[in-house]
């Protein structure tokens, strides 16, 4: 399938002897948004790192925009995939619309900052009252919307999210993740979504891929989750949070 | 003399080591017609010191031989290895200081047979040459109260061990340590005294006079000991080692420059104890300059013709400090212009390798090594740093910027890895991801963001340099140690609060200016 944002084929990885992936095979098709959910230490965040080329495989293929990340230029392929981690991760020192140009900044386009400020109008923060601040002024949701313009301001194909709602308290985690869907409908990019919330990755994602131990018990679309569990181990989980859900 | 002899206790193996590698290269035979290089005179730093080179400075040019003066330099353990070096041509020294510290052979008593071992021995090993003593002895000089002594009969040494019962000691604190200070008086004399005191020299006499010790370990020139009622107990069992003063020249210089050894030789067995103690007096307890009092000595000894030309001097000793400082003010500006420059120099030389290695090895295993082998330079004593580059660099500005900029390293090199590993790392894994290059990190990331803590490890290095950079007196760095050095070795507490004073705010001011620098630098979203 040529068209796969994202295809691991038996990828397996270590961290010096523990095993953190062991055969992971997986594809994000154009336009698709896979949900990757699991508990700490599943190697959710894994896979995303063997995606950009920044942990070595040890075994099997992964490929990303069609690229085997093995032998194409690490450097020159993240700045294709957009990114968007649990914290903002924005740099502290630069003002907000420098933030969200921060890779046009990094592939020479001189207009890095208009750029930004016009990603910065797509996730809901005004450019003019927002681009010259720091990001230390900013609320959490705030810096959370400005990762998600970094990450989109280039308008890739392909957008990796590390729990990039996991910090935020209840109501502003429901608006962005409302806003997350409004720019997927918007912008047709396709995502891989790391998280540990079992509702959230069924609320967001065309499919949901459960991982545990490095390995993936099972990928189905959410009703075939719901209602077919594969393993013990996906049932008790889905268990968990159907509890999870009752109001107390 | 044992505070002559050695400033820091353990630097016997600095000595031997500086002493045995004449790693300078000897300057090439003057050729006929060119001028003839100044004759440098050093000194180490106390009063008497100052003064026998200051006399010996003063008959040079008597007889047209240019000079230039390096007073107050470190101890034993600086001043010959200068002269070793190069550095200095000639420096008063005492025959006991030599048998025992520089050559560092077993104790003898006779005086001429000290002299000649020392004479013979200097010039084998280190091709340095002793003139004849110039006259007078500085040994050690028990001394009690005259009111004790004559009610007890004490007469020697073993009198006061006998006869006085209880009894309290105030000795220099090496004197009580020293293998050839108390412990030789225990084991010849069988002196136990009840109790012992370390006290500073220039308080001994007052304890003493003031009933609060009972024996002292006085010096037999110093010019305090006409001025109290003390009376020195002889050592009639002859167990310190002579100490004769006498002019001592570096081979080279001796050989090249005959009419300076000459010159020198004026002053040999001309010099007696009486005498000394008196000038000794006029600088220490008196405080006037020692110029002046090395010139008089000079014409009464009919050496040379006093011109009667005299510096203007405040009235010593009663002049307010705030009016003694104005006094003093253009040679205070100029001093703490020197002291500024050699902080400058070293801190900034300092702050760009500090810097660099920081970078190099930040986040990398070798960090934690290469921090703590800088931090190693640190617990070097000042002193002692000073000895070991002494071979190397000579004296003067160049070992003295040299060692600053060692102990200023470690500060900068553990802001800047700390700094950098500290740095966001949240921010620092979203650009890798985004695909900023590991240098672009560097540059755009870390550094920025590490700037305050680097900045902070650089403003600590300031402080601690400049209050370093005082120990360059020692050394003939010159800056405000200068006054402090001079003002220790004479008992002058103005002089010192002249150097101190001057440095302290200096310090201060660095400070703050590298906090508007750090402000000016640091991102403005951090300030």
């Amino acid at each position: 399938m040529p068209g796969a944002a994202l295809r691991a084929v038996s990828v397996s990885a270590r961290y010096d002897r523990v095993t953190a992936l062991d055969a992971v095979s997986l594809e994000v098709g154009d336009g698709e948004c896979v949900a990757l959910v699991g508990e700490s230490g599943a190697g959710k965040s894994t896979v995303l790192r063997v995606a950009l080329g920044l942990t070595p495989i040890a075994a099997g293929t992964i490929e990303t925009l069609g690229d085997d990340v093995a032998r194409v230029d690490p450097v020159a392929l993240r700045r294709r995939v957009g990114y968007v981690p649990q914290d903002g991760g924005l740099l502290p020192h630069w003002t907000v619309a420098a933030n969200a140009g921060l890779v046009p900044w990094l592939t020479g386009d001189p207009d890095y900052e208009a750029r930004g400020r016009a990603a910065l109008a797509t996730v809901g923060l005004p450019p003019d009252a927002f681009g010259a601040r720091w990001p230390g002024t900013l609320s959490g949701g705030q810096r959370q919307r400005v990762a998600f313009a970094r990450a989109l301001a280039f308008a890739p194909r392909l957008v990796l999210l590390d729990e990039p709602f996991g910090a935020l308290d209840a109501l502003t985690r429901s608006d962005l993740q409302a806003m997350f869907e409004t720019l997927r409908r918007d912008t047709a990019v396709a995502a891989l979504l790391v998280t540990h919330d079992l509702p959230e990755a069924c609320r967001l994602a065309d499919r949901v891929a459960v991982m545990r131990a490095g390995r993936l018990e099972q990928v189905a679309a959410p009703g075939d989750l719901v209602r077919a569990p594969a393993t013990p181990y996906v049932a008790a989980l889905l268990a968990r949070a159907r509890l999870g859900e009752r109001p107390a | 003399m044992s505070r002559r002899r050695r400033l820091a206790g353990g630097l016997a193996a600095v000595l031997l080591l500086a002493g045995t590698r004449p790693v300078m290269a000897q300057p090439a035979p003057v050729a006929p017609g060119a001028p003839l290089a100044p004759i440098v005179v050093g000194s180490k730093p106390f009063g008497e010191s100052y003064l026998l080179a200051e006399m010996f400075a003063q008959v040079l040019e008597a007889r047209g031989l240019a000079v230039t003066r390096r007073p107050g330099l470190g101890g034993t353990e600086i001043v010959f290895p200068a002269l070793t070096a190069g550095a200095i041509d000639v420096f008063p020294e005492y025959t006991g200081t030599g048998l025992l510290v520089i050559l560092e052979r077993p104790l003898a008593t006779d005086p001429l047979e000290v002299f000649a071992t020392v004479a013979a021995e200097s010039a084998r090993r280190f091709d340095v040459r002793w003139l004849p003593p110039l006259g007078f002895e500085n040994t050690y000089a028990m001394s009690v109260r005259t009111e004790m002594a004559e009610r007890l009969g004490l007469r020697t040494i073993g009198d006061a061990a006998r006869a006085v019962p209880a009894l309290r000691a105030g000795f220099t604190a090496d004197f009580i340590g020293l293998p050839d200070g108390l412990p030789l008086l225990r084991r010849a004399y069988g002196l136990a005294p009840a109790s012992v005191a370390a006290l500073a020299p220039a308080l001994k006499y007052r304890a003493l006079v003031e009933g609060d010790v009972d024996l002292i370990d006085a010096y037999s020139t110093d010019g305090l000991l006409d001025r109290y009622p003390v009376t020195v107990l002889r050592d009639d069992r002859r167990v310190f080692p002579p100490y004769d003063a006498a002019a001592v020249v570096r081979g080279a210089t001796a050989r090249a420059r005959p009419e300076a050894v000459a010159a020198l030789t004026e002053l040999s067995g001309r010099i007696d104890v009486v005498r000394m103690r008196r000038w000794n007096a006029q600088v220490d307890v008196e405080r006037r300059p020692v110029a002046e009092v090395a010139r008089e000595a000079l014409a009464e000894l009919g050496v040379v013709a006093d011109t009667g030309e005299r510096e203007p001097v405040a009235a010593p000793g009663d002049v307010a400090l705030a009016a003694y400082l104005w006094g003093r003010r253009d040679l205070i500006a100029a001093l703490t212009a020197r002291h500024l420059w050699l902080t400058l120099v070293s801190l900034g030389a300092a702050s760009v390798a500090g810097v660099a290695a920081g970078l190099a090895v930040a986040g990398t295993r070798l960090a934690e090594g290469v921090t703590r082998a800088v931090g190693l330079l640190q617990t070097v004593p000042g002193l002692a740093l000073l000895a070991f580059m002494l071979p190397v660099a000579g004296i003067g500005a160049v070992p003295a910027i040299l060692a600053l900029f060692l102990y200023s390293l470690y500060p900068i090199v553990r802001g800047t890895v700390t700094g950098v590993a500290q740095a966001s790392p949240q921010a620092v894994d979203a650009a890798v991801a985004l695909g900023m290059t590991p240098r672009q990190v560097l540059w755009w990331v870390r550094m920025p963001l590490a700037l305050p803590v680097v900045m902070a490890g650089i403003r600590t290095s300031a402080v601690t340099n400049v209050g370093t950079a005082t120990l360059a007196a020692f050394i003939g760095g010159g800056g405000l140690g200068d006054p402090i050095v001079a003002g220790l070795a004479l008992a002058d507490s103005r002089q010192i609060l002249s150097g101190a004073i001057p440095a302290a705010l200096l310090a201060l001011v660095v400070d703050v200016a590298l906090g508007r620098v750090q402000w000016w630098l640091t991102p403005r979203a951090l300030r």
